[in-house]
């Protein structure tokens, strides 16, 4: 049977593992190879690997630790962060990445969703959705690490992105994000009901219970969380038995 | 030892070659016949779709070589694929030297397509599994899979069992992406450099 995942999130700016509470303030978190190969050691199932550095050397570097993560991590990663076209995409699967993750750059040009798979497989592109529960109780699209509205409502443009060729979508709740107070079950739920493709919930994991909880109401087939890892407040070995003690299917 | 990748637009090729120094095995990456055929280890990697995959063998008329090989080949993902006879991926006939279909899982409530994640392995037989535990995790990313076949040496379950690796003569295929499978995946890399027999 196929297990649930367990995904640490490494915020990368200049080369260093930076983690955002609700995409505002950065912190400093380690170097990202470092870190990566320790959880996956650890127990992690897989790691993601967002870049935020908004320089024109970019594309080269973010290359170059790709390479550095995949000659030291023994286990699946995805980079995403910038990435808007075969090009960068190709550049980065060369360099060892197995999937890139795609935002902005998508929505903007969803034609970009069908580029991507047509050329690599559908495995390979991950869909990450910023989401937003207005007054109206309706989650919208956001862009731009959040910094941009739009009016599409996220289940409808997570089947759209699906229907391009998306092959996983990575769901991050802004509602939730920074507060360790919970995923958002309601949303991640919808996902991963409607949808075909695995979902990753992320946005809001702050104990142990609320892994189950994401797993068990919402049914996502991995979670994603980041400071509450890189500050050992939740440790994955523990994280891990507790799941299976919850009968949740983990890889041990 | 000489290890060769094949070269073809296949895309893992790199984790592959990291995988093998990381238990200290150093490949060359090649689409050169002679090389291929003087090699004493082949890998023959893939990520992506199936007929792409194919037209780029049958480009560099890798298509007639590898059924001929008989020196040790792993196939791995759609590696593996592309050795079967045929796949409902965009109807790509193969390679033929495992004479069996690769089908796309179907889409049902609960089995989300593409299969991506660790899922266990077991039935596990030939030395390819030497020191691999039954029900061991490896690392699955496919939407096509394998029908149970006489060269199935190991199973996963996935909505229901299929190949998770074949073996015939001196060839050898896995569905997981052993490279990218942690300490297990390392082992049954390690399994194939170390391959004596053909049993």
């Amino acid at each position: 049977m196929l297990t649930k995942r367990i995904i640490p999130c490494l915020d990368i700016k200049d080369g260093r593992t930076v983690k955002g509470t609700n995409f505002v303030d950065l912190r400093d978190a380690g170097d990202p190879v470092e870190l990566g190969a320790l959880y996956a050691k650890q127990g992690a199932d897989e790691l993601v690997f967002l870049d935020i550095t908004a320089t024109v050397e970019k594309r080269k570097t973010l290359a170059d630790l790709a390479k550095r993560i995949a000659r030291n991590v023994n286990i699946p990663f995805t980079v995403g962060g910038g990435v808007s076209s075969v090009e960068d995409a190709s550049v980065l699967l060369n360099s060892g990445a197995d999937k890139v993750s795609i935002n902005t750059a998508a929505f903007k040009n969803p034609g970009l969703i069908s580029e991507l798979a047509t050329a690599f497989g559908n495995q390979f592109v991950v869909l990450a959705i910023d989401t937003k529960k207005e007054e109206d109780g309706e989650w919208y699209v956001y862009l731009n690490g959040g910094r941009t509205k739009t009016p599409m409502r996220c289940l409808d443009w997570a089947k759209k992105g699906v229907e391009a060729g998306a092959g996983e979508i990575l769901l991050t709740s802004m509602n939730n994000d920074g507060t360790r107070a919970g995923f958002a079950i309601d949303i991640t739920k919808q996902l991963s009901d409607s949808l075909p493709v695995p979902v990753i919930a992320s946005g809001g994991g702050g104990t142990m219970q609320h892994f189950v909880d994401v797993f068990q109401n919402a049914g996502a087939d991995a979670a994603l969380a980041a400071s509450i890892f890189h500050f050992k407040e939740i440790d994955i070995p523990d994280l891990k038995k507790y799941l299976e003690q919850n009968n949740i299917r983990v890889r041990n | 030892m000489k290890v060769v990748l094949l070269k073809y637009n296949a895309g893992n090729v790199q984790s592959v070659l990291y995988a093998l120094e990381r238990i200290g095995v150093d490949a060359v990456v090649t689409d050169d016949h002679d090389e291929i055929r003087s090699a004493d280890r082949v890998l023959f990697p893939g990520v992506g779709e199936a007929l792409s995959a194919m037209q780029s063998l049958q480009e560099k008329n890798l298509d007639k070589l590898i059924p001929e090989l008989k020196q040790p080949v792993l196939g791995i993902c759609v590696g593996l694929q592309l050795l079967c006879a045929h796949s409902e991926e965009r109807d790509t006939k193969g390679l033929g030297v495992f004479d069996v279909k690769v089908k796309r899982f179907s889409n049902r409530p609960n089995l989300k397509v593409p299969q991506i994640g660790w899922n266990a392995i077991y039935g596990l037989q030939s030395a390819l599994f030497k020191d691999v535990k039954e029900n061991s995790y490896i690392y699955y990313v496919h939407s096509y899979y394998a029908e149970l076949c006489p060269w199935t040496i190991a199973r996963s379950e996935y909505g229901m069992e299929y190949s998770a690796s074949l073996h015939k003569d001196n060839f050898y295929g896995v569905q997981f992406h052993t490279e990218k499978s942690a300490d297990a995946g390392e082992q049954i890399l390690r399994n194939f450099i170390n391959i004596t027999d053909r049993k």
